[in-house]
């Protein structure tokens, strides 16, 4: 078994503190936190973490379950590259003397989807969104013409199997937990194990 | 940050009174049945109490003499009532002296809601006096945490704290609160108990496909094994495990936390787990085909090396927390609920049978383990007094009828080991965390959450050291309380391995006590000290006769050593008898 990148989206309720509690679930086993990103989710009043990690994928579902164990969570979920879409934002800062005087530039930020938020005098700012490789690329390529700052942000994603969260919120606020309350990734995927 | 106070929406017409932050605090402790609070005044709790004061005729406050006492009595509380304990602690130093207690409480499991005073709320990350980030410092040793900054939102809060700590697995909650919130007037629509938090599943639906695939696997079996731990106590399923244990005639061994959840002298009984557990229950582990674990999460010290523990068993696990399923050892069924629900629907699937072959061979271990260890610790022919022959005493002047607390160490492996317990809750021990200085404060609490029984506190003369500001406490509450201090001159649970693993090189494990009697009588509780065996019997007795509290100690062997013993980093079927 490999090592692989697994995101993990937690579900949660909008509670002071909860970042804190959900990090020491990773440094506590010494497990670094390759991105991270809160924001809201589809649901209304419920925040949505998205992070990635670098693990064994046994490390991972016993991590999620760690965290869906805490009071605020609703519920965790882990997924391999093949399972998500996801994307992350890149800005970069290049002199706009150098864009103008060299036509490279302006046919390499093109060739890298690359559109321009600002432009001043002094500087541009373009921004490109994707995955690591492709801002990386791009921050490979503007190195010769002088890149001034740059800056890149956590991987937010989709699981493309999911149906939302809408459905199972309905369920989490019923006071007698329903059928998707007792759903349990782990307990059900064991099937073959009951062939006696 | 919307408050929570928001969440408890209760109905216009509702008549409200005004009252403080602070009496809506006590307000919600009267309304979650709590009798008895656990202790220390400082400048940021000071409101709070200052409206105890006004409701000392309801609830009775024990004031300890350091923080850690005070949540070890809670602790100490909670095993013994099964209820919720409660502590008070002021901020800043006072916060942080409750952090092991947390800790504890966490690893093992146990009720606390402990309330914490903090600096006004325009003050916090002023570092001001005392001011200490105590919901960041807790997190990972709390199941909840919350800062409360306006009063209003005390009431919702706390119902949440008392429902979080007590439901599903249980677990020590804290909440900071404000000064100005403890002193804020605000209109108290009363006390709703918390039932439902949206993103919290104490125990879930019990699916019936787990229940029906363990019991095919219990009934197939030829050698099945029980192994039980707190999970039955916490569950209060202790009737529902003896009938599953009696109607499938399945030998059942316990975890050091599930020890009394079974009677000793019940005949299933097959004894204790674990690195100085039974010789039998150690080794057929390796040996049974199904492995049915109950309310226990595999510790190192019950499993030794994972990857060969009961390799060729079947596992079914029955848990009330899902992380706890597949987390150290894989299971072929996890049964994912609480025992006292699943237990039932276990016993009507499982045929009722016996196996006498295979229990005889526990049998066979046992007289091994007698011929072996047990006979010499509990009959020395030595003139040296050992732990075990003091242990043997007790259980014949006690009945099996006391509360027995122990500490950490080599006393507390003898006592778990030898003695002998009727009812449950009866043992009170520092288990995941092995907290030295836990048994002296743990039996104050004890006691408290079972005034009607005998409670022995099994100290070693390390542990009392910990924590023995606490005979103040003892002595100004008046509880009766047994202090059994089992003296062998050395840090001897260090000094054993040292002896064992270290080529005898003794580090720094050569303690000196001070006169405990003499302590003890500073603090005006009686004692005394024996030495010989002949005295012994008669030291107990008066020990447990007398009336209020009582230090006995006892001097014992310098270098026994506790065995069996499963080395670390062996398997338990390499269990070693010398």
């Amino acid at each position: 078994m490999q090592k692989e990148e697994f995101t993990i989206t937690v579900y949660t309720e909008n509670h002071i503190g909860l970042l804190v509690r959900i990090a020491t679930m990773f440094s506590r086993r010494k497990i670094n936190i390759e991105s991270l990103n809160t924001s809201p989710s589809e649901a209304e009043g419920i925040h949505r973490f998205t992070i990635v990690i670098n693990e064994f994928e046994e490390v991972v579902r016993k991590l999620a379950r760690q965290i869906e164990k805490q009071v605020e969570v609703l519920k965790a979920y882990y997924n391999t590259n093949d399972e998500i879409i996801w994307q992350e934002l890149a800005l970069y800062k290049v002199s706009t003397d150098e864009i103008a005087e060299k036509v490279k530039v302006e046919r390499l930020l093109r060739e890298h989807g690359a559109r321009a938020v600002v432009i001043r005098k002094d500087y541009t700012i373009f921004e490109t969104s994707g995955h690591r490789e492709e801002t990386d690329k791009l921050v490979e390529v503007l190195a010769p013409y002088g890149l001034i700052e740059f800056v890149r942000s956590a991987r937010v994603a989709i699981i493309k199997a999911s149906h939302g969260f809408h459905e199972k919120l309905r369920e989490f606020e019923e006071a007698q937990p329903g059928e998707e309350q007792i759903e349990n990734e782990f307990l059900d995927k064991q099937s073959e194990v009951f062939t006696m | 940050m919307e408050t929570l106070a928001t969440v408890q929406e209760t109905t216009v017409t509702k008549k409200t009174k005004t009252i403080s932050g602070s009496q809506a605090v006590l307000e919600a402790f009267i309304a979650e049945d709590v009798d008895t609070i656990f202790g220390y005044p400082g400048g940021a709790i000071m409101p709070i109490y200052d409206a105890l004061y006004d409701y000392h005729d309801k609830l009775k406050h024990i004031l300890v003499r350091h923080e850690q006492g005070g949540i070890h009595a809670g602790q100490g509380y909670a095993r013994t009532s099964g209820k919720c304990g409660v502590v008070f602690a002021t901020s800043g130093p006072g916060a942080t002296n409750l952090v092991t207690g947390l800790a504890d409480a966490m690893i093992d499991s146990t009720p606390l809601v402990c309330i914490t005073g903090q600096v006004y709320a325009h003050l916090l990350g002023t570092d001001a006096f005392q001011e200490i980030d105590v919901i960041n410092i807790t997190t990972p040793v709390t199941k909840w945490n919350y800062q409360i900054t306006d009063a209003t939102e005390i009431p919702a809060v706390l119902a949440k704290a008392f429902y979080i700590a007590k439901s599903g697995r249980p677990g020590p909650v804290l909440i900071d609160i404000t000064k100005n919130a403890q002193l804020q007037q605000f209109e108290y629509e009363g006390y709703q108990p918390c039932t439902h938090i949206r993103s919290y599943r104490p125990k879930p639906i019990i699916r019936k496909e787990y229940i029906t695939a363990a019991a095919e696997l219990i009934n197939k079996a030829e050698k099945p094994f029980i192994i039980f731990g707190q999970g039955v106590i916490l569950g209060k399923a202790e009737k529902e495990f003896k009938a599953f244990v009696e109607k499938t005639g399945i030998p059942a061994a316990w975890t050091i936390l599930g020890l009394s959840a079974l009677p000793s002298d019940h005949p299933l009984n097959v004894g204790m787990l674990g690195m100085h557990g039974n010789y039998g229950p150690n080794v057929l582990t390796n040996d049974c085909d199904v492995l049915i674990a109950v309310g226990m999460r595999f510790d190192d010290r019950v499993t030794g090396r994972l990857d060969k523990y009961a390799k060729q068993a079947k596992i079914i696990h029955l848990d009330i927390d899902p992380s706890e399923i597949d987390k150290n050892v894989k299971a072929t069924v996890g049964v994912w609920g609480d025992c006292k629900e699943t237990l039932p629907m276990l016993t009507k699937l499982v045929e009722s049978k016996v196996y006498p072959q295979w229990v005889n061979r526990f049998r066979e271990y046992q007289l091994e383990e007698e011929k072996e260890v047990i006979h010499e610790e509990l009959n020395p022919s030595t003139d040296v007094l050992t732990m075990g022959e003091v242990i043997r005493n007790l259980n014949e002047l006690t009945g099996g009828n006391a509360v027995i607390v122990t500490d950490v160490g080599q006393h507390q492996m003898v006592a778990c080991r030898y003695a002998k317990f009727n009812q449950s809750k009866s043992n009170v021990t520092s288990g995941g965390l092995g907290t030295m200085g836990f048994a002296l404060p743990a039996a104050i609490g004890a006691k408290f959450g079972a005034p009607e029984r005998t409670v022995v506190a099994i100290i070693g003369d390390g542990g009392v050291q910990m924590t023995i500001q606490e005979l103040g406490t003892v002595m100004q509450s008046e509880v009766n309380i047994k202090i059994l201090i089992l003296n062998n001159e050395f840090l001897g649970m260090v000094r054993q391995w040292q002896q064992l693993f270290h080529d005898k090189r003794y580090s720094f494990v050569d303690i000196a006590s001070p006169d405990y009697v003499a302590v003890a009588k500073a603090y005006k509780i009686e004692g005394q000290k024996i030495s010989q065996r002949e005295y012994l019997r008669d030291a107990l007795t008066t020990m447990l006769n007398h009336n209020g509290s009582y230090l006995l100690e006892v001097m014992v062997g310098k270098e026994n050593n506790v065995f069996p013993m499963v080395p670390q980093g062996c398997s338990v079927s390499e269990i070693r008898l010398k």
